[in-house]
């Protein structure tokens, strides 16, 4: 039964990264993505100070709002004229500093320690069960990541030609009276409770390896946004389960294996992309070339 | 009837397309459009033309609300442009969005029509057949599938002209269009705004090639931080204006305009 929850755990958290993790690559955010990934953690920890438990709406709540607080201090930072590359490493290294020193603090009733934050547990999301009037639910995580899916999944599709066309031109949606900075903040807020709801499974720094490699992956494979999200979350289930059968072969890091497994299939369509692949391309080149000289 | 009142404008004017007044523009302390007033009459081709760093963009970006100004009032038929934003068309410049984005064509059209369809409508198919006419309107039907990055610049600025046309407006404001284009794409470009100027609209063009601004526009705006002169190409072209207007940079526009005279 382990088996089954670790594959299902992987698979939402893949699908909830892949899905937001499009519009970052998309729109030139990457690292954005790996700045709230880290400076959600003084959240995470005032929240399980609070609350004493490490999957509450409390907790995403928390994120939420340090999640958008980053986004918030990069944009206005940016915009006095710092370097942006600059203003995301300030942000987000001091924000997650801040939560170092909560952890370090209050160690011994945040039963967080260092290593679940920054490479995460999923072997361990089974023992985690939520009881519902003696009746055994199953594991929390599976719960929160089904929620966060959920919303993402309903927000996206709302507003999916808002996102789109921010992400393509953000000039006309402005013109035509879309509050892009309303689009921006709620993106972050979505990619927040991604990263939230995924980094006890996964920790805080792969969790940025399934939020940009599945997508910049189904970059290279497709030229149509909305097949591009189904491709980046089908690579990012295929990653979780090609990474679980090697880590249980190795006896290694499942979320190690997992992010490998994505590095490992983005490679592959590097290479081989029909549109975009590298190898393609040559042969392309080598048979034009052919036709010329002829 | 107090609100008439209360604008600068007399109700006479106020139907006007676009009528700006007194707007300034600063980035940070230093301004790059001062005090700006000017005002449109309808179904006129109006270029923009002034040396780099004029604020032209500025001016099309401030009016169409992209960016803040620090003072003055822009209306568009009468009202200011937050209720008007289904009369303007805008084509900003090729180069402000990434064209390796994974859609088509066809999709970059239909685009134009997200201002009608409110916050939760889809285009449906009669959407789709009218973003179709508007890519036929720029001769681009037969690349309505091609990813955009396999266009060439001048068919992506067709592509951005024909959304702009989707977007079914009265008021349009075009961002350099005709900026390192080809030949058959400036052709095009011309033959759609006299199209659009007999179906009555107005249309706005920030423009950078002097030799076609005669030929091209009916009047013309000269722009260098303050407003140098606006009117009928005829009598605002003029050497005297446009020496002004660009300072001493103006060497090689003697010998073309030698050409004519």
């Amino acid at each position: 039964m382990s088996d089954f929850w670790i594959l299902l755990t992987g698979s939402l958290v893949a699908a909830c990264c892949g899905i937001v993790g499009v519009f970052l690559v998309l729109r030139k955010m990457a690292m954005i993505g790996d700045a709230i990934s880290h400076s959600v953690m003084p959240g995470i920890v005032i929240a399980f100070l609070i609350s004493g438990s490490r999957d509450s709406l409390l907790m995403m709540f928390a994120a939420l709002l340090f999640g958008v607080l980053t986004t918030f201090l990069i944009g206005m930072f940016q915009r006095s004229g710092i370097q942006s590359d600059a203003s995301i490493g300030v942000v987000f290294t001091a924000l997650f500093a801040i939560g170092v020193i909560l952890v370090s603090l209050f160690a011994r009733q945040v039963h967080l320690d260092q290593d679940a934050i920054l490479y995460g547990e999923i072997a361990f999301v089974h023992w985690n069960i939520w009881e519902l009037g003696g009746v055994d639910m199953g594991p929390k995580a599976v719960w929160l990541l089904g929620f966060t899916l959920a919303v993402i999944i309903a927000v996206i599709a709302a507003f999916y030609k808002q996102f789109k066309l921010c992400s393509f031109d953000p000039a006309l949606a402005a013109a035509i009276g879309i509050p892009v900075a309303l689009i921006h903040y709620l993106l972050m807020g979505l990619v927040s409770m991604a990263t939230v709801s995924s980094f006890e499974s996964v920790g805080a720094i792969l969790v940025v390896g399934l939020l940009i490699i599945p997508a910049s992956t189904a970059y290279l494979l497709t030229d149509r946004l909305s097949a591009m999200l189904f491709i980046s979350v089908a690579v990012g289930v295929a990653s979780t389960f090609l990474g679980y059968g090697v880590s249980v072969l190795l006896d290694a890091s499942i979320a190690g294996c997992m992010v490998c497994a994505a590095g490992f299939l983005f490679v592959l369509a590097f290479l081989f992309s029909p549109s975009h692949g590298l190898v393609v391309r040559k042969l392309r080149q080598r048979s034009l070339a052919a036709s010329v000289n002829a | 009837m107090s609100q008439t009142a209360k604008s600068v404008f007399t109700s006479s004017e106020a139907a006007a397309p676009l009528s700006v007044s007194g707007l300034s523009v600063a980035y940070q302390k230093k301004p790059v459009l001062r005090n700006v007033s000017f005002q449109v009459k309808e179904g006129e081709l109006i270029g923009i033309i002034g040396p780099n760093g004029a604020g032209k963009s500025t001016m099309m970006k401030a009016a169409l609300g992209l960016i803040p100004a620090i003072s003055g009032e822009v209306l568009v038929y009468g009202k200011p442009y937050k209720e008007q934003r289904k009369l303007i068309g805008y084509v900003p410049q090729r180069e402000s969005v990434d064209w390796d984005f994974p859609t088509n064509a066809l999709d970059v059209v239909l685009m134009g029509t997200y201002g009608r369809l409110g916050w939760f409508g889809r285009p449906k198919a009669k959407d789709k057949a009218h973003a179709l006419e508007c890519l036929e309107k720029v001769g681009m039907a037969e690349f309505a599938d091609r990813q955009i990055s396999q266009l060439s610049g001048g068919q992506q600025q067709r592509v951005f002209l024909a959304r702009a046309l989707a977007q079914n407006a009265k008021l349009y404001f075009m961002d350099e269009p005709f900026a390192g284009v080809d030949a058959a794409t400036e052709k095009a470009i011309i033959t759609l705004l006299q199209e659009l100027k007999k179906q009555g609209k107005t249309v706005i063009v920030v423009h950078h090639d002097l030799a076609t601004v005669e030929q091209y526009f009916d009047s013309v705006l000269l722009l260098n931080v303050e407003l140098q002169a606006f009117g009928p190409t005829a009598e605002t072209f003029t050497q005297e204006k446009l020496q002004r207007t660009y300072g001493g940079r103006l060497a090689f526009l003697d010998q073309s305009r030698g050409d004519r005279s």
